[in-house]
């Protein structure tokens, strides 16, 4: 295997790598310590490694002896989290620099969380994965408190320190435990390993495994954190957490589960409907009298994040192209979402309240009608993409025989539906508050498009699902 | 054009007029009356276009005509259209209540203006999608995107208590379709297809069957509304607009007896005979127990909202007796309904533009300031009632026969509710036509406008029309009808021959 071979199919990685270790050489010793162009390099890097992902490299190869890969899953999962990374840090500008947190570390550290999801999504062994993960983790805690002034983003910075530190701890038991009743850490070796009927030992390790990363992916009852970090942390940062990061824990527990552990499928296809059922109700409860617009999110993260496993939990080639289709319409409209949440701007001041929103469609009827459109979508109505979302994974976790995970998870999205339409309520029937201040056309753009790509979804959504099925397959399958 | 035919015509027409109308900018009154204008054309023109696709409809066929069909989503699921004897007259009805509805709000709606002609030509996309689409995925997404215009419609312009009713209307209905969702994903899995189509000729095992039908029937029992989940009905209809209403009442309640029509009683025959018993029953408490109640309200609104739950229990028992009145009374009884409750709504809308007020009580005696409007909210409760001469007649006539041949007793008990429907509206009339005109500001009330009687007109034409002449609808959906109990009876026997040989 030619190192050139090697360098082809991790060039994303490669480049975000550079570019990050680039910029702080350039911050460090540049202009003073604030970001004057740091962002946009940012920006521009990760567009190159994201472009550098058409580059045409044939099918599916295992490189740097086998803890990489990179296959048509690997390839449609960056491209989520490296855009959702991309839009976050574009809509990150006009925020750090009000909120005056415009240091150039910010920028850095965002490539590095990326580097480190990019790395997870191919990761192809245990110490791969974990390797991964913590670049990742290291990376987000920090921007998590970011604004260090700040008390409440010091705590939430403190509070996902603390509990990620356990998480990944139990992970790295569940690792530990894994080895030691297989003797390998390669996922295709594990596999092959764990043919046979698995001992209690990987029993438990696999249920270690995935309560870590469940933690990620930030689903009950691993959850706690969601909410406090999402409303603590500064805006951008919590869109970069509901996006990026949440691709790429769950493209790792799919991959994971999929390819490693085919042989103990009932025992993880009784985990993942577990924690997608409770997950789901209680982002639907958890959300109803929220009345932060972020930790209204953070709920509907959770709640979203289960109904996406419900795919997984049906194990089949549908339901993984099914979490595919979902995380990706979920990607726009969280960030669709969250650039409405940044133009909720009165002088210079940001709000947060889903008060504040009141009546706003006499006073800014884009910005409310996209409210709305992302309210609706969320809530699964057609013809808005998030009807799609939910019908690719329901449909394959009926096809797979999962009738009562099916109807919880219709009970727990009726119930949802309520937050979501009290959110156009406030916006569309109540009188109008306060005016926003007009947002930066960055923040605006990233909205329209988020609001178009959700509207006429159901006509363009084809070659999307098309690539989601491609990408399903090209996971190996037993 | 491109490859689209004249349903796609139809459904792409609104769309193209509410774009229009985001494009007009400008607060003013010459604004808001291109506004106006613009929506009110849309209309007429996809009216006329309707009626261009009826001419072109062939009433002797049984078969899916006008199709047109596209890829979409790939594996199975198509963009297909095409209507039958069935849909053709509920197409028909839904462009020709929109242009009504757009003048009926051409006062009373001012502020808002834009986005409420944009939520109505949107809502009419829909509503002649979901009788149009012959792709199951298809019809589920206009089925329920329709919620999103109606929402907002009632949220937005709707009265006091709307953010109550708009919210448990969209729940209520969310929940039942989801399961209907539910069901239909299962059937993908069966039939490999999403194409109505197809799906008519699949056949579905009889223990799936029942679980497919009550999920179905989660969703139009709900639409319909039966008995007794039909208490979104009455909140939804008091808080809408005048024009809502009429949609509502007109359109999106036949939503679920075509449901039935053409997924229920199809699809799943075992499981329709299996619960048609069911069916009856609900239906029949429906029909005498709204009756009552309809009986004691204060509101106008509400009284016509509950008699509306009656007349659809005659619509669902006419489907479930499954033979050729039964069935054709249930369509002729939706359209018929759909024009007469309608008119209602509007007459209610009359008054109310004057006073209001929608509280019985505050009327009284204005037969002799608006005798032409005691005139045609005359006509329209006779054949809310069911007078002969009316189409409302027709309609539960041939229900109440269709259901005698299938079982005397529920037929016997659906005749108790004609006659309660009789007191509920007579009575009605009597407290806002008749009494002393004794409140000076309903003394000070005019006469109909002329707006107002080119609202009303071409509803009153039609129901008498129909009701002397009821032949156009019943011609155009006898083949697909009798096409529809022909293989209803097949399925039937065919079940019962294994069963026999099962044992």
């Amino acid at each position: 295997m030619s190192l050139s071979f090697q360098f082809a199919h991790s060039l994303p990685e490669i480049i975000i790598a550079l570019g990050a270790l680039f910029l702080l050489m350039l911050g460090a010793f540049g202009a003073g310590k604030r970001d004057w162009i740091i962002t946009e390099l940012a920006i521009m890097i990760l567009g190159i490694a994201l472009m550098s992902m058409f580059y045409p490299v044939d099918g599916k190869a295992l490189v740097w002896n086998g803890a990489f890969v990179d296959d048509a899953f690997a390839r449609f999962m960056k491209m989520l989290a490296l855009g959702g990374a991309l839009v976050s840090l574009v809509l990150s500008r006009e925020f750090m620099a009000r909120e005056e947190i415009d240091f150039f570390e910010f920028p850095v550290l965002i490539l590095l969380a990326t580097l480190g999801m990019s790395m997870l999504i191919s990761a192809n062994g245990l110490i791969a994965l974990y390797v991964g993960l913590e670049l990742m983790s290291l990376a987000l805690y920090v921007i998590a408190a970011f604004h260090r002034d700040n008390l409440r983003a010091s705590e939430a910075g403190l509070k996902y320190f603390a509990l990620g530190a356990l998480s990944s701890g139990m992970l790295l038991y569940g690792s530990s435990l894994i080895y030691g009743f297989t003797g390998t850490v390669s996922f295709p070796e594990l596999a092959v390993a764990l043919r046979e009927t698995p001992s209690l030992g990987t029993i438990f390790g696999l249920v270690f495994i995935l309560a870590g990363l469940a933690f990620k992916m930030s689903m009950v009852p691993f959850h706690m954190w969601t909410p406090d970090v999402y409303e603590g942390a500064p805006t951008p940062v919590t869109a970069f957490f509901a996006s990026a990061a949440k691709m790429a824990a769950v493209a790792i527990t799919v991959r994971i589960v999929i390819t490693a552990f085919p042989g103990i499928k009932p025992q993880w296809q009784q985990i993942v409907m577990f924690i997608s059922i409770l997950s789901m109700i209680v982002g639907a409860l958890g959300a109803l009298w929220q009345t932060n617009i972020k930790r209204l999110m953070a709920y509907s993260s959770i709640g979203h994040m289960g109904f996406a496993m419900v795919g997984l939990a049906a194990g089949s080639e549908n339901g993984v192209a099914g979490v595919l289709i979902y995380l990706a319409i979920y990607l726009v409209m969280t960030l669709g979402t969250f650039a409405a949440i940044l133009s909720m701007r009165v002088g210079n001041h940001y709000v947060e309240n889903i008060g504040d929103l009141a009546g706003l469609s006499r006073n800014n009827g884009l910005m409310a009608f996209t409210v709305a459109m992302m309210m609706f979508s969320l809530s699964g109505i057609p013809p808005l993409a998030g009807f799609f979302a939910k019908y690719y994974v329901f449909a394959a976790a009926i096809n797979a025989g999962l009738y009562w995970l099916a109807v919880i998870g219709m009970l727990a999205s009726t119930i949802a539906a309520f937050y979501y339409l009290r959110v156009i309520k406030i916006v569309y029937f109540d009188p109008p508050a306060r005016p926003f201040e007009r947002a930066a056309i960055e923040v605006r753009g990233v909205m329209t498009i988020c609001l178009i790509i959700v509207v006429i979804f159901g006509a363009i959504a084809n070659p999307l699902v098309e690539a989601a099925g491609a990408a399903a397959r090209s996971l190996v399958w037993y | 054009m491109f490859g689209f035919g004249i349903l796609s015509g139809l459904i792409i027409l609104p769309l193209v007029g509410a774009a229009f109308i985001l494009v007009l900018r400008g607060e003013s009154e010459a604004a808001l009356r291109n506004v106006r204008w613009t929506a009110l054309l849309t209309t007429i023109i996809t009216f006329l276009l309707s009626l261009f696709a009826w001419s072109l409809f062939d009433t002797r066929s049984a078969d899916f005509q006008l199709v047109e069909q596209k890829a979409w989503l790939g594996s199975g699921i198509i963009y297909k259209l095409g209507v039958d004897g069935i849909a053709m007259p509920f197409v028909l009805l839904t462009t020709f209540l929109m242009p009504i509805c757009i003048l009926a709000s051409w006062e009373s709606i001012t502020t808002r203006v834009k986005e409420y002609m944009v939520a109505f030509l949107v809502l009419e996309t829909l509503m002649i999608g979901v009788f149009c689409a012959l792709d199951l995925v298809l019809f589920y997404l206009f089925f329920e995107a329709g919620l999103i215009p109606m929402f907002l419609i009632i949220g937005v312009w709707g009265g006091k208590n709307r953010i109550y009713a708009s919210f448990k209307f969209f729940l209520y209905t969310l929940l039942g379709s989801l399961l209907m969702l539910l069901a239909i994903m299962a059937m993908y899995g069966v039939a490999g297809t999403t194409d109505i189509v197809t799906l008519l000729k699949t056949n579905f095992p009889s223990s799936m069957q029942k679980w497919l039908w009550l999920a179905f029937f989660a969703s139009f029992a709900v639409k319909m509304p039966m008995w007794p989940v039909h208490t979104w009905l009455p909140d939804a209809h008091v808080e809408a607009p005048t024009a809502g209403s009429v949609i509502l009442a007109g359109i999106l309640l036949k939503m679920g007896g075509y449901g039935f029509i053409r997924f229920s009683l199809p699809m799943f025959p075992e499981a329709s005979q299996y619960f048609a018993p069911l069916v009856w029953t609900l239906s029949i408490i429906a029909i005498i127990y709204t009756s009552l109640v309809a009986l004691v309200q204060e509101d106008m609104k509400k009284l016509i909202a509950y008699s509306s739950v009656a007349h659809m229990g005659f619509v669902t028992m006419g489907l479930f007796v499954m033979n050729t009145q039964g069935v054709q009374g249930a369509v002729f009884q939706m359209v018929s309904h759909g024009l007469v409750s309608g008119a209602l709504f509007l007459c209610v809308g009359v008054v109310y533009d004057r006073l209001h007020t929608r509280e019985i009580s505050a009327y009284g005696g204005i037969v002799k300031n608006m005798p032409m409007y005691a005139f045609v909210m005359m006509l329209f409760t006779m054949a809310n009632v069911g007078l002969p001469g009316t189409s409302g007649f027709v309609g539960e006539f041939l229900t109440l026969a269709g259901a005698f041949r299938a079982n005397s007793w529920v037929a016997f008990f659906a005749t108790v509710g004609v006659i309660l429907s009789a007191g509920y509206a007579l009575f009605l009339y009597r407290r806002v036509i008749f009494g002393v005109l004794d409140k000076p500001a309903v003394a000070a009330m005019k006469d109909l406008s002329a707006r107002e009687i080119v609202c009303l007109a071409p509803l009153l034409v039609l129901t008498i029309y129909y009701g002397i002449h009821p032949g156009p609808i019943l011609e155009a959906c006898a083949p697909a009808v009798d096409l529809l109990i022909k293989n209803y009876q097949t399925a039937i026997a065919a079940a019962k021959t294994a069963a026999v040989a099962l044992h």
